[in-house]
């Protein structure tokens, strides 16, 4: 018994590390949604318990909740509980993701890049960065600095998405569609497309890497040649 | 006309029997039968599932490992497209219209569904469909794009196979089959109930399907429209979707997942209608706030149309737009909320019984409340952002999907099948299925949800070779694997309880609602005379009233001239008011379905030209259906048993059939109103617009012209229903004069676009709306000359006057299409050329 919690509780951590893990946030903004995510699981967790337990002793406890009328139950099930839990919840959401928006960040620098995607590869241009090449399946952005990328894309849609980094944004034709990044270190973060986009899907991986100010400037200034 | 003498039971037995029967064999080809119909649904979708089951081990066995050389990525493709296409359109949705055709009749005390050949005609739809689909698979040239075809990847410049086309024609045939029950389980419930049946007594069932069956009404249209328009581009070019000319693939998704979402309600109703039927039974005691549940069903209904961008938080729509979408999200929690809360308290006040049908109970509410909570979080936006398109989705719309269909199915099935064969299933054998479906399901997508948020999204063949991953991925495998032997168990079950189960006899759960007052297996005519009811529906007493019933002591308890009778009521008051003579077996429903299967056909091996002959077809043959209907001399009030008397339903206000009329039409409207949306979205959202000046000119003459024709169709439609006899043919010729010249005008006005229509968006739309209107002109002529032909064949006179309503309001609704036509092009052409009219 012992060794089957051992075994699990490993399991699941081990399981939230890794490299494409949105469970292993990076940055301010996919620490965000993490946060989020522990927040509705716990009360989810509640939520499910109650109701589960409710149904049992309803089931195998005659007499159990027949003292409270069934208006009362519907009354307290199905509106007391949920509607200040919804509420909350919603608003609270609205909140960080009015955070994590382009644009809401107080208004400080931004470094921008634009990730063009195609049957089967990302080219990431520099905007910030006149007369520097596009670079191809690797993106460096700077660390500590909010990144806005801009998704397009030149055929079909596909998704721009770095879990560790923050959330994802569609690349569809003929739409340029803004979310925002960021990691807090230097380091190297997996990226993949999240919208199937035809037989090369699952090899459409891309790489983040993140460089501390002065080696990012260094590497932007000579084109980001190795 | 003289009351046939009340015959004995037996006797009555023989001749509703002779009446209502059957042929056997090749006989079995012209069955109209709702419990025919019924079981062939519900069999035919049980073997889609199977069939779905087995694709789902072909991927859990190819993501058993990271790198696993199983499947290439081209077949991967394939299989999980038609998983999700086989599950949703093929299983889930003829499911639960074969359960609704079955019982609905049999629980609100009718013999039939108001409308038997359609039945049969949407049957042979979605089994020729569902084949066109399967066959695609046989022969490697299955849709692969992903269940939600998202375009460009299935324009045909990225998917230039047929792969597409098969899933945009052989779905819409399918969907043939969705609208017309649509439309025959919203008539059947609100006219077809026995008498006394008011709303309010309404068995809790017929309330969720009325919800349902309005949902579909209204929900298909959008995705037929979006399917019709993108087959349009692939096959002539017409950029609706292209980015590049003004198209914009965003409308495919707001056209997909206005459909795609209240699917998921129109799924999960029916399935919570059939706990809210058996859950009380098992309690002993009746559904408790049956008035709440009834008001959270119908605003889950409406809440559930106002959901579809939760699919889309990702595309780049403003963070505050998607923020009122979240909150209505978050709202059709509430409405689940009461019914399980309604649940409870019924069991809270009741005696349970335990049984398998509560057992899968459990099964539902564990793995539906888990569902609809990871779906709470996936309404939260920045969480979506994270979770979208990642195996987290994929285990969510699991747990919802089996836990809110498959699971109380399974319920249902162990709860109804003793009404089908008459037998009990064996109850060691069923308790083991389920738990290996239970455990297994949970192990199986339980864990996906961590594999989502590790970082693995959906429809990849291949994934990193990393420790957690590779682990979660097996366990999934592996839960599969245990869940499907528990399903093999279930089918196993259910072929020795058809065989070897033990005789169940009238009623066995001591339920309280009608389809239990009849015999086990049901008789063909379901009752040999109809109940007067006078309690709510689910609160009888189905022992005593049965033999009353079989005993010819009800309505209609006789045959006369061998004509298949039943009655139909006051929509709310359930007062008895016309006598519905039903048509016999025929093999025109499948005759019919084959035209329209070549119709499809045609289309998909691009014989473009050949294709509206089918069309003609199809036409010719359901004017064939009429030749059954109606009579060619007045009918006096006829006797409808208990002393009362009603008129035959083709001389009364209101058929049946004007309902039906009404209701496609509503359906229709959806459709047109779809498409105007797409228009206006385009100039909203799409690039490329305005559009780049062009040399196309309005032909102001031919508009004016057509608004002629329009308003001449209104008024000869107003005076063929108030012309006395010999007025009436004059009237009909000029009414399908003209639409006809309605439909030249709208033909010419659509030929004066070409070839702009495949230049820009804006022309290909103005294009797809001319065509809709000429298109309903067209059908305007054939009404109207149908008109003629009936009056012509002595089928119409001052009371005999339903064919000619009927026509009215295609008439009415052709010409107010055609109007809105004309104005809506003349705006759209302001707008979308920046300006003044082009």
């Amino acid at each position: 018994m012992f060794h089957a919690v051992t075994a699990g509780a490993l399991m699941v951590l081990g399981g939230c590390s890794g490299s494409y893990s949105a469970l292993d946030p990076a940055g301010p903004h996919a620490q965000t949604i993490a946060q989020l995510w522990w927040v509705m699981l716990g009360g989810a967790a509640v939520l499910f318990v109650l109701v589960m337990v409710l149904f049992v002793l309803t089931l195998f406890r005659p007499g159990f909740g027949s003292g409270v009328s069934p208006r009362v139950w519907i009354v307290a099930g199905g509106l007391l509980m949920p509607i200040p839990v919804l509420v909350a919840l919603t608003f609270y959401a609205l909140f960080q993701g009015e955070r994590l928006l382009p644009g809401r960040d107080d208004g400080g620098p931004v470094y921008r890049i634009e990730a063009h995607a195609r049957q089967w590869q990302w080219e990431f241009r520099y905007l910030d960065e006149p007369g520097t090449p596009s670079t191809l399946d690797v993106l460096h952005i700077p660390a500590g600095l909010p990144v806005e990328v801009v998704a397009t894309s030149a055929d079909v849609i596909h998704s721009f998405w770095v879990p560790r980094l923050g959330g994802k944004i569609d690349a569809t034709p003929g739409h340029a569609a803004r979310i925002r990044i960021e990691a807090d270190q230097a380091g190297q973060y997996g990226g993949v497309c999240a919208e199937y986009c035809g037989t090369g899907h699952s090899g459409m991986r891309f790489r983040v890497e993140a460089h501390e100010g002065a080696d990012f400037r260094a590497l932007a200034d000579r084109g980001f040649a190795p | 006309m003289t009351t046939p003498a009340k015959p004995d039971p037996v006797a009555l037995h023989k001749a509703l029997s002779e009446a209502w029967g059957t042929k056997p064999g090749l006989g079995q080809l012209a069955a109209v039968n709702h419990t025919s119909i019924g079981k062939r649904f519900m069999v035919t979708a049980a073997v889609f599932f199977v069939i779905g089951g087995l694709l789902a081990m072909l991927i859990r066995t190819q993501l058993a490992t990271s790198r696993s050389p199983f499947m290439e990525e081209g077949t991967y493709a394939q299989v999980f497209t038609m998983h999700g296409t086989i599950m949703m359109f093929l299983f889930a949705i003829p499911m639960l219209e074969g359960a609704a055709i079955y019982l609905l009749p049999k629980m609100l005390g009718a013999r039939d569904l108001a409308f038997p050949r359609l039945t049969a005609y949407g049957y042979w739809c979605y089994l020729f469909g569902g084949t066109m689909l399967l066959m695609a698979l046989l022969f490697g040239v299955a849709p692969d794009s992903g269940w939600f075809m998202y375009t460009p990847l299935s324009s045909s410049t990225y998917s230039p196979g047929i792969n597409a086309d098969v899933w945009l024609l052989g779905v819409t045939f399918v969907e043939i089959s969705a609208l017309s029950a649509a439309v025959e389980i919203i008539v059947s419930i609100l006219r077809l109930r026995a008498p006394g049946m008011s709303l309010e007594r309404m068995p809790i069932f017929a309330w969720y399907m009325l919800v349902v069956a309005g949902m579909m009404l209204v929900g298909f249209p959008p995705l037929i429209l979006g399917s019709i328009l993108l087959e349009a581009e692939r096959a002539f070019d017409l950029p609706f979707f292209d980015p590049t000319r003004g198209g914009d693939p965003l409308l495919w998704q707001h056209l997909f997942w206005l459909f795609g979402h209240p699917e998921v309600y129109i799924i999960f109703l029916p399935a919570a209608g059939m706990v809210s039927t058996f859950l009380p039974v098992f309690a002993g005691r009746p559904l408790a706030g049956y008035r709440a549940v009834v008001v959270s069903v119908i605003s889950m209904g409406f809440i559930s149309f106002g959901l579809w961008v939760h699919h889309m938080y990702t595309v780049g729509i403003p963070h505050l737009a998607l923020g009122i979408f979240s909150a209505a999200s978050a709202l059709v929690t509430i409405p689940t909320a009461i019914q399980i809360f309604a649940w409870l308290a019924t069991l809270a006040h009741g005696r349970p019984r335990l049984s398998i049908p509560m057992l899968y109970v459990f099964g539902f509410l564990f793995v539906f409340i888990l569902g609809g909570l990871t779906g709470v979080m996936l309404a939260m936006v920045p969480f979506d952002w994270q979770a979208h398109d990642t195996h987290f989705v994929v285990a969510h719309l699991h747990y919802v999907l089996v836990g809110g269909f498959v699971f109380p199915l399974l319920a249902a099935a162990y709860y109804w099948l003793p009404h089908l064969t008459g037998r009990f299933p064996l109850p060691q054998l069923s308790k083991a299925a389920f738990w290996l479906i239970f455990i297994g399901f949970n192990v199986t997508f339980f864990i996906m949800h961590l594999t989502g948020l590790r970082g693995m999204p959906r429809r990849v063949h291949v994934y990193p070779q990393e420790p957690g991953m590779e682990l979660f991925n097996l366990v999934s495998s592996l839960g599969s694997f245990v869940m499907t032997i528990g399903f093999a168990l279930v089918l196993v079950d259910f072929v020795l309880q058809a065989r070897f189960g033990r005789h169940a006899g009238r009623n066995p759960w001591k339920a309280g609602t009608l389809e239990w007052a009849m015999p086990t297996p049901p008789p063909s005519y379901n009752f040999a005379s109809l109940p007067a009811i006078d309690a709510r529906a689910d609160q009888l007493d189905p022992d005593a009233l049965g033999p009353q019933l079989a005993a010819g002591k009800g309505y209609l308890g006789f045959v006369r001239h061998g004509q298949m009778e039943t009655l139909a009521v006051d929509p709310v008051s359930g007062r008895l008011e016309q006598i519905i003579v039903l048509p016999r077996s025929t093999f025109l429903p499948l005759l019919t379905a084959l035209v329209t299967g070549v119709f499809f056909l045609l289309m998909l091996a691009k014989l473009y030209a050949l294709a509206p002959l089918a069309l003609l077809g199809v036409a010719g043959m359901f004017l064939l259906w009429t030749r059954a209907t109606g009579a060619r001399e007045d009918l006096p009030a006829l006797d409808a048993g208990r002393g009362e008397q009603a008129p035959v339903h083709f001389q009364s206000r209101g058929a049946p059939s004007e309902w039906a009329m009404v209701l496609t039409l509503t359906a229709n409207a959806t459709l047109y109103a779809s498409l105007l949306f797409g228009g206006l979205f385009l100039w909203v959202s799409a690039p490329g617009w305005p559009a780049e000046p062009t040399p196309f000119k309005t032909n102001v003459l031919l508009q004016v012209l057509a608004l002629g024709a329009l308003a001449g169709t209104l008024l000869a439609s107003r005076r063929s229903l108030r012309a006395g006899a010999e007025g009436r043919i004059g009237w009909l010729a000029v009414l399908a004069a003209s639409h006809l010249a309605a439909a030249v005008l709208f033909g010419l006005m659509a030929l004066e676009l070409v070839p702009f229509n495949t230049q820009h968006a804006l022309f290909a739309v103005i294009f797809a709306v001319y065509f809709y209107a000429g298109f309903h002109s067209l059908l305007g002529v054939l009404f109207a000359l149908y008109g003629v032909w009936r009056v012509l064949s002595g089928h119409v006179s001052a009371v005999r006057d339903l064919d000619l309503r009927i026509g009215a309001r295609l008439h009415t609704y052709a010409a107010c299409a055609g109007i809105l036509a004309v104005v809506f092009v003349w705006q759209l052409l302001m707008l979308g050329s920046g300006g003044a009219p082009a």
